[in-house]
């Protein structure tokens, strides 16, 4: 107990020392860290540890069972993959960020009390915002700040179950929650928000692929997946994650097929994939949450190989459309092949990870009886396989000669993609290993099946024959320079639209006040007390004159002597009386 | 390339015989899948899986069917020109 720190914190200290350290030291202490963090958390016994009391509340940092000790095993993992895959970066601000989001990470994923959960909620989010912003350009920056606004959303809504579930349950307690009341409702909102849940899902297509070619590889793991682990751990069973699942494994992958820049593919690929897991969290027998906890574990590594990947070609080519590359696996062919296990993986081939893990789910799914259910996860792995199994490497590494000749990647990118690219072997080859660390121990769950592997063999390979002989027919969607609209549309062309209310509104109310009151109603009143006397004066002595006989020329010329004598204060002593006689007399009918 | 570089060297997938020798691979992989279904156990769990050849069928026509959606009925809805949102 003396000898261990919470998880977090070895991160969050790391963090701040990053900037103290030059040169190579930096490598060797950015490595470490991951290794010394990943001995402290096997040395942790299970259980409750490192509580702290304060303002009359118990915080918890260190709640250790068997699914917190998965993340936290493949949070280790995948920061480390993705720290040496950054090694190159000279900026610190990247590895301070890239820290923070990983330690926060893992705060949440071992916080045994929902408010250092929501603490550690929203470090995941500043973690994640500076990670987009440090790309340094004006559609990062853009894309940063809706980032940031929709996950405050998120996070409030959290924070409001959070405050409310405690009033009704006198704990703060973080275990199983359930969907019972108001406050479980928001609670749940404000994790399916970082789930990117379908419809709040668009921040996560709209920031990721605008961050740093580093960073991204950060951001694919963290957010969703912490996300699914508190959904696992306070809403297995909850029937309407099923839905919401399966719906998520479906609709991403019409976007992805028509999507141009390759790293939004892989965003629409993570949607997609994370409603494998929240399927399974919704299902809930010990089946599904294993499949569902396994699938977090394959698919961090092969996800984040995916965006390590296109993240070499972007670093070494500046480009990321379909339409801008193609034929780089003349020149980059470790990348190439290191592409094609992480899509083989996702897409489920035998032998790779996704196949070991991605068909507990689905077998979950036949279990329980839900067949539409199985019908659409089985249709989005078609998907998968059409957008991140054959497009990614297709578009990238083959496909039409772009002409671009790249180096290859650089050799601390190659090595942290070769070590994903082992594991998502490994873990294929030699499923057992990962099946012990499940939270319920795998019993009549056999992945390979002769039938199993026939029957997905053919489902695959007869859906890539599809798309060789589409292509062939020239009937494939041919790669267009364009975006694609989605749910961010309502609040960005929505922000617009009350930007453009608000400006006609009370911009409006300006201009009209200005007009009446400034230019209107000053000016009256300055005319009034210049020359009101004036013209009160001749409008009674121009009948008087024209019955004395003056007419034309001869009025003009009175009134102006008149006018002439009041501006000047010099009007002889009987036109003075008058006026001050017919003002009396104004004054007396008036009142 | 050619052209620019005099002497490059002609790449794996730039000989057409390779192509068509990778193609063949390919179609005799999906046609061993195709008689392999008849010589294991099946193990079905819903009645289509035990139809012959459920899944390649299945494979190929959803394949073919996601395509087309997304192409002529997503891409008309949501596509936009790169400028959209400046």
């Amino acid at each position: 107990m003396i000898d261990v720190v919470p998880p977090a914190l070895i991160f969050i200290v790391g963090a701040l020392v990053v900037p103290l350290i030059k040169g190579k030291w930096k490598s060797a202490f950015l490595l470490l860290l991951p290794v010394i963090g990943f001995i402290n958390l096997i040395n942790i016994p299970e259980g409750s540890n490192f509580i702290v009391s304060a303002f009359g509340l118990k915080f918890i940092f260190g709640r250790v069972d068997r699914l917190s000790l998965l993340f936290g095993y493949i949070y280790h993992i995948i920061a480390f993959v993705a720290l040496l895959y950054s090694l190159h970066v000279k900026d610190d601000l990247q590895h301070f960020a890239g820290l923070i989001y990983s330690g926060s990470a893992l705060g949440v994923v071992f916080a045994g009390d929902l408010l250092s959960l929501f603490i550690f909620w929203e470090m995941l989010t500043v973690g994640s915002a500076i990670l987009i912003w440090s790309r340094r350009t004006t559609a990062a920056t853009l894309a940063g700040y809706r980032y940031v606004l929709v996950h405050a959303v998120g996070g409030l809504c959290l924070l409001t179950g959070i405050v409310l579930y405690l009033r009704e349950t006198g704990s703060l307690q973080f275990g199983y929650i359930g969907l019972n009341s108001t406050a479980s409702l928001l609670i749940l909102l404000g994790f399916g928000v970082n789930a990117a849940w379908p419809v709040l899902h668009a921040w996560l297509p709209d920031a990721y692929p605008e961050s740093t070619p580093t960073g991204t590889v950060f951001l694919s793991v963290y957010t969703t997946k912490t996300a699914v682990y508190t959904l696992a751990r306070g809403f297995a069973g909850t029937e309407i994650l099923i839905w919401i699942g399966a719906i998520m494994t479906v609709f991403p992958v019409f976007f992805a097929v028509i999507e141009n820049n390759l790293r939004r593919v892989l965003s629409y690929s993570l949607i997609n994939q994370v409603g494998y897991m929240v399927c399974g969290v919704g299902i809930g027998t010990q089946l599904a949450i294993n499949g569902a906890v396994s699938h977090v574990f394959a698919h961090c590594l092969y996800k984040a190989l995916l965006f390590m990947s296109m993240g070499a070609v972007l670093h070494r080519t500046g480009k990321i459309n379909c339409t801008a590359l193609g034929g780089l696996y003349r020149t980059m062919p470790i990348t190439a092949i290191c592409c094609i296990v992480a899509a083989a993986s996702i897409s489920g081939f035998p032998f790779l990870s996704g196949f070991v893990t991605k068909s507990m789910t689905i077998q979950a799914a036949v279990e329980n009886h839900l067949v539409i259910i199985w019908f659409l996860l089985m249709v989005a792995s078609i998907g998968v396989l059409e957008h991140a199994g054959i497009k990614v490497p297709y578009f990238a590494f083959f496909g039409h000669d772009s002409g671009l000749r790249p180096k290859e990647a650089p050799l601390n990118m190659c090595f942290a993609m070769c070590i994903s690219a082992f594991l998502c072997i490994a873990i294929g080859l030699f499923p057992n290993y990962l099946y012990k660390l499940l939270p319920y121990p795998v019993v009549d769950f056999v992945p390979y099946s002769a039938s199993h592997v026939v029957g997905m063999a053919q489902l695959l390979l007869f859906s890539a024959l599809a798309f060789v002989l589409l292509l062939a027919a020239g009937v494939y969607p041919p790669e267009r320079r364009g975006i694609n609209i989605d749910a961010d549309w309502f609040y960005r062309k929505g922000g617009r639209l009350f930007y453009f209310v608000m400006d006609k509104c009370f911009n409006g109310i300006n201009r009209i006040s200005e007009v009446i009151f400034v230019g209107g109603l000053a000016g009256f009143l300055g005319r009034i007390s210049r020359d009101g006397h004036i013209r009160a004066a001749l409008l009674f002595l121009v009948p008087v004159l024209t019955a004395g006989g003056a007419t034309g020329e001869k009025l003009t010329l009175k009134k102006a002597s008149v006018r002439a004598a009041l501006q000047t204060g010099t009007s002889p002593v009987g036109i003075s009386a008058a006026i001050a006689t017919i003002f009396l007399i104004v004054v007396y009918v008036l009142l | 390339m050619k052209e620019k570089v005099g002497e490059e060297k002609k790449f794996f997938f730039e000989k057409p015989r390779n192509v068509k020798i990778a193609f063949g691979y390919f179609l005799g992989v999906l046609a061993g899948l195709l008689i392999a279904e008849f010589f294991i156990h099946k193990h079905v769990l819903l009645p289509w899986e035990g139809w012959p050849e459920f899944y390649a069928v299945f494979g190929f026509v959803t394949f073919v069917l996601i395509v087309f959606a997304a192409k002529h009925i997503l891409r008309p809805i949501v596509g936009r020109r790169e400028d959209y949102y400046d």
